[in-house]
Order: C-alpha cells, then structure tokens, then sequence
C-alpha cells in the first residue's frame, strides 16, 4: 500500500486509525497478584502521524510500546495495528531506545542491515543479492550524516552517532511504524537536537507513523503533531493536544512564545499527573 | 626522561619473565640457605636435573597426558558448550537443571575415579573422562551466562522483526555468548590437566600422574617436581594457546 502520509499530517485521521487501543489492560505476572501497567487504555494514532507520548516516570509509557508492538501482548480488551489485531510481534515494527543497542561485532553497515537479515521477505532476497540492500544502507547513513563510518564499529563511535546508527537500522526496512522508547534521553543537548531535525527530516519525507515516548517535554512539541499525557501508573491518557506549528519546525522555533506555551500547558498536565499518586 | 620510560616499559614486558626467575632464584637460593634436604624439597636446579636424566620417561609420559587433557578438553568444549546453547537458550531448561549442574559439579572427582576405573578399567579411559567432567562446568556456565545476559533492547528488536527464538539465537544469543565461551577456556585447558592428572595419580600405568606417584613412591623427589614443572609449563603453553584463539575469534569484546 503507498503512504502519502507526510501530506495527511495529523487530519489523517477519517480513515481507520492505524493503531487503535480500545478499553485496553496489560499486567506483568498473573492477573490477580501481578502489577498492572496499563488500565481500560484507550488510544488512536492515524496513519503517518507524529504522536509523542509523556508522563510522570513509571507511568507505563515503555509498557505502552510493547503493548503496540506486541512485545508484551494486552491482557484485555482491543489493540490493532493496520487492522490486524495485535497478539504477538508485529513483524515490521522499527524500534529504537535510549541505549543504542548495536551489535558490537558487527561494522555500522552490517549493523544497519541486520533487520535485513530477519524480516521476510528481505532476508531471502539479501541471499540472493546483497548490493541493493547495502546501497539502500549506504543512502540512509547519508541521511543521517554519518557516511563513511560503515565500516566503523558502533563502539568507535560517540553516543550520538551510535544513535543514529541505531536509528538508521530502524528505518532500514522500511516499516510503516516506528516505535521510539526515549532514544535521545541520554544524549547531550547539542546532539539531541541535531537529532530532532534528523529525525523529523526522515518522517517528513517518508511519512511513516511514529510513537516517540520522551519525558522530555520540548523535544515532545518540537517534533509530535500530537502529544498524549498519561496519568500515573496504571496509565491512562489524561490530556491531548494537538501541536500547530508550521513544519519544518526550526531549533529557533523552541524560543517562540506559542511553542513555550505548549511546554507549559503539557507541564502542567504532567505535574497534575504525578500529584495524583 | 626518555630514557627512563623505555626503561619502565622494558620493564614492563619483561615483567612475566622477571617474576618467573626471581621465583626460581629465591625457591633455589632458599633451600640452599637453609639446608633443606632433596627429599623435602629439591632445589629447582635438582628438578631441572631430574628432567633432564630421565628426559626420555619424562617426554613419553607427558606426551601420553597431553593427549589425554586434549582429549578431554575436546569432549568437555563440545559437550560444554552444547549444554550451554540448550540450557542458556531455555530459560525452562535452565531452571530445570541448574540443581543437577551445581550438585554434579561438588562432586570431588577423585572420588568418581574408581567409578570410571570400575566401568572401563584403568589407564587411558577413566583420564580422559576426568579430564572431561572436571572441564565441561566452566564452559556450560560461561555460554548459558553469555546466551541470558544478552541485553533486553537487543531482543526486542529482533523480536519485533519478527525473529524466530533460534534467529535470534544465531545472529545475537551465540555472538554475544563468545567472550564467555573463550574465556571459559582458558580455565578449562588447565582444569582439563588437573583432571587427567588426578586420574592418572589414582589408577594408571602410564602419564605424569603415574610418573609422580612411582617416583615419589621410591623417594626420587626431585624427578616429582620435575613431573610438576612439566604439567605446569604444558598447562601454560595449552593457556597461551586459548588465550591466542580468545585474541582471533573474539576480539571485538577487548575494545583497544
């Protein structure tokens, strides 16, 4: 199926949503003794859309990406993604997380290619013939300014490269969502905005849909189209609001009264949340 | 100021020897001092002797354990490492079998020897099955050790991929798994010698451990620790050797 997405932007949503979370719960352990995570969860991210996810530490926002990426199935209710109900791992989920998490035996390139090697019917064609696949890895490290270091090993690499490695490996398949667990919270200021404008550049021109759990209220405006803020745990979303600033959002942009604003009002939210333990 | 930092770092590479002679100098100088007599303890020049005079005895025997360690060195990595894949890959198994493993591994093996020697007589096959049960732990430990503290983040990628348990296995679980296989060999080799020795002590006609025992039987004291420099410097050069494919095949886990 082709996606436009980038032009849908956040009105995508009078199609079927993508992802649809309806009266959803997950605990870890045994239902009656284990901890519940998420409670009667309900969520609905269109396709192509930026949606960033933010609330008081251990709410549940790491629970709800494996909740969508079927990591962890759902104890109860409803989770789909692209119609397809979602009762063990998706199959094309790109995920990236704080710790860039490369193979340290592997070279960058090998590294980026690694999904290749997993996802049918990639894999199968890689055998066959692997230029097509390696100049794919090639472009997207372009992409991302780090061509070369291919055959680098991730560990030569400072933080903020690795990410983008990490990043690129996400990507390198091509898949319709990209499951994002705080994968800037441990890198400096600096870098990580670097970072946002790579990684808005990418969704802008490929349109893919994105769910970026953060904690990290800025970096939630400067790139969702839409942010959600979960309660304490068991998380629930508490509040919605949809960021109208212009796209390509500049660094400068951060400084503006309306993007102040959002933090604000998203702060507010989050410190209401955390008050209700 | 040149001059003295390519003293100290002479120094340093030298340092393995240096420690060595200045054991063997003291060991010598120590005996000689304070009269200790041959059949207590030989100086080291005495042992060297020893060596030499029966160096022939010495060659065949220690060829002879040699064989037997590589033997069941070889038993223990495959068998060892193979358990290793089974019980790290399952966390069930791993539970399931970690009380056997650990009860298994207290087990003294001087005390399975005439075991062994009861089922397959003595010599050459309860020595090598020693040789093997003592060294198969480590390796087991280390590969399942390996295998489960493979970092979550890494799991989950593959698995949302949709990997299957043995893709995930093969691309991250054995890799990540190398360090601690090779690592754990370099125990094993010399645990391996420990064992073969043991068994040879106890019930054989043949080996260092045989030599040892007749030797010391009839008081020849200094051919004793000739038999002990023997298993020594072979359990080194076997270390060196493991430690030399640890270098090759898992390399990228010594970041330089």
């Amino acid at each position: 199926m082709t996606t436009n997405a980038a032009a849908m932007g956040p009105l995508a949503g009078r199609e079927a949503p993508f992802v649809r979370i309806a009266n959803a719960s997950l605990y870890y352990g045994e239902e009656d003794e284990g901890s519940l995570a998420l409670q009667r969860f309900d969520l609905e991210i269109a396709r192509g859309e930026f949606v960033a996810v933010v609330g008081p530490s251990g709410c549940g926002k790491s629970t709800l990406m494996k909740l969508i990426s079927g990591l962890t199935p759902r104890s109860s209710g409803h989770v789909t993604v692209d119609g397809v109900d979602v009762v063990r791992p998706l199959k094309t989920a790109g995920m990236a997380f704080q710790n860039p998490a490369l193979l340290p035996w592997r070279t960058v390139l090998e590294n980026v290619l690694l999904p290749i090697q997993v996802v049918r019917p990639h894999r199968t064609a890689f055998r066959q013939d692997r230029a097509p696949f390696v100049a794919r890895a090639k472009a997207l490290l372009a992409k991302v300014g780090l061509t070369g270091t291919e055959d680098r090993f991730g560990w030569q690499l400072s933080g903020g490269m690795q990410q983008r490695v990490s990043l690129c490996r996400a990507l390198i398949h091509e898949p319709e969502i990209l499951l994002l667990d705080e994968p800037f919270g441990a890198l400096d200021a600096f870098t990580r905005e670097e970072l946002w404008d790579v990684l808005q550049t990418l969704w802008i021109e490929r349109g893919f849909t994105i769910l970026l759990v953060t904690h990290d209220l800025p970096e939630a405006v400067f790139l969702a189209s839409r942010v959600h803020v979960l309660s304490s745990r068991p998380g629930r979303v508490i509040y919605t609001t949809d960021i109208d600033l212009p796209r390509p959002r500049q660094q400068d942009a951060i400084f503006t009264p309306r993007f102040v604003e959002y933090v604000h009002d998203l702060r507010a939210h989050v410190s209401r949340a955390r008050q209700d333990t | 100021m040149k001059y003295k930092r390519a003293i100290r770092r002479a120094a340093y590479s030298a340092s393995p020897w240096i420690a060595t002679i200045g054991f063997f100098l003291s060991w010598e100088l120590g005996c000689r001092l304070l009269n200790v007599p041959p059949f207590i303890l030989p100086t080291p020049s005495a042992a060297i002797g020893a060596l030499l005079e029966y160096r022939d005895g010495i060659w065949f025997n220690a060829t002879h354990t040699l064989v037997t360690t590589l033997l069941g060195f070889a038993l223990a990595v495959v068998f060892g490492a193979g358990l290793g894949v089974i019980v790290g890959g399952s966390p069930l198994l791993y539970r399931a079998l970690n009380p056997l493993l650990i009860g298994f591994n207290s087990i003294p093996k001087v005390a399975v020897v005439p075991i062994l020697v009861l089922w397959f007589g003595i010599g050459f096959v309860p020595a090598v099955l020693t040789a093997f049960l003592v060294a198969f732990f480590p390796i087991t430990v280390n590969v399942a050790t390996g295998i489960v503290t493979m970092q979550p983040e890494l799991r989950d990628v593959l698995r949302s991929l949709g990997a299957s348990r043995t893709d995930i296995l093969f691309r991250v679980g054995l890799p990540c798994s190398m360090p601690y296989f090779f690592a754990s060999l370099k125990i094993a080799i010399t645990l391996a010698f420990v064992g073969s020795v043991i068994s040879e002590t106890v019930a054989s006609n043949v080996g260092i451990g045989y030599l040892m025992m007749s030797a010391s039987a009839t008081f020849r004291v200094p051919l004793v620790f000739a038999a002990l420099l023997v298993i020594a410097g072979m359990g080194i050069i076997m270390y060196a050797a493991a430690a030399a494919l640890e270098w090759r095949f898992a390399g990228w886990a010594m970041r330089t």
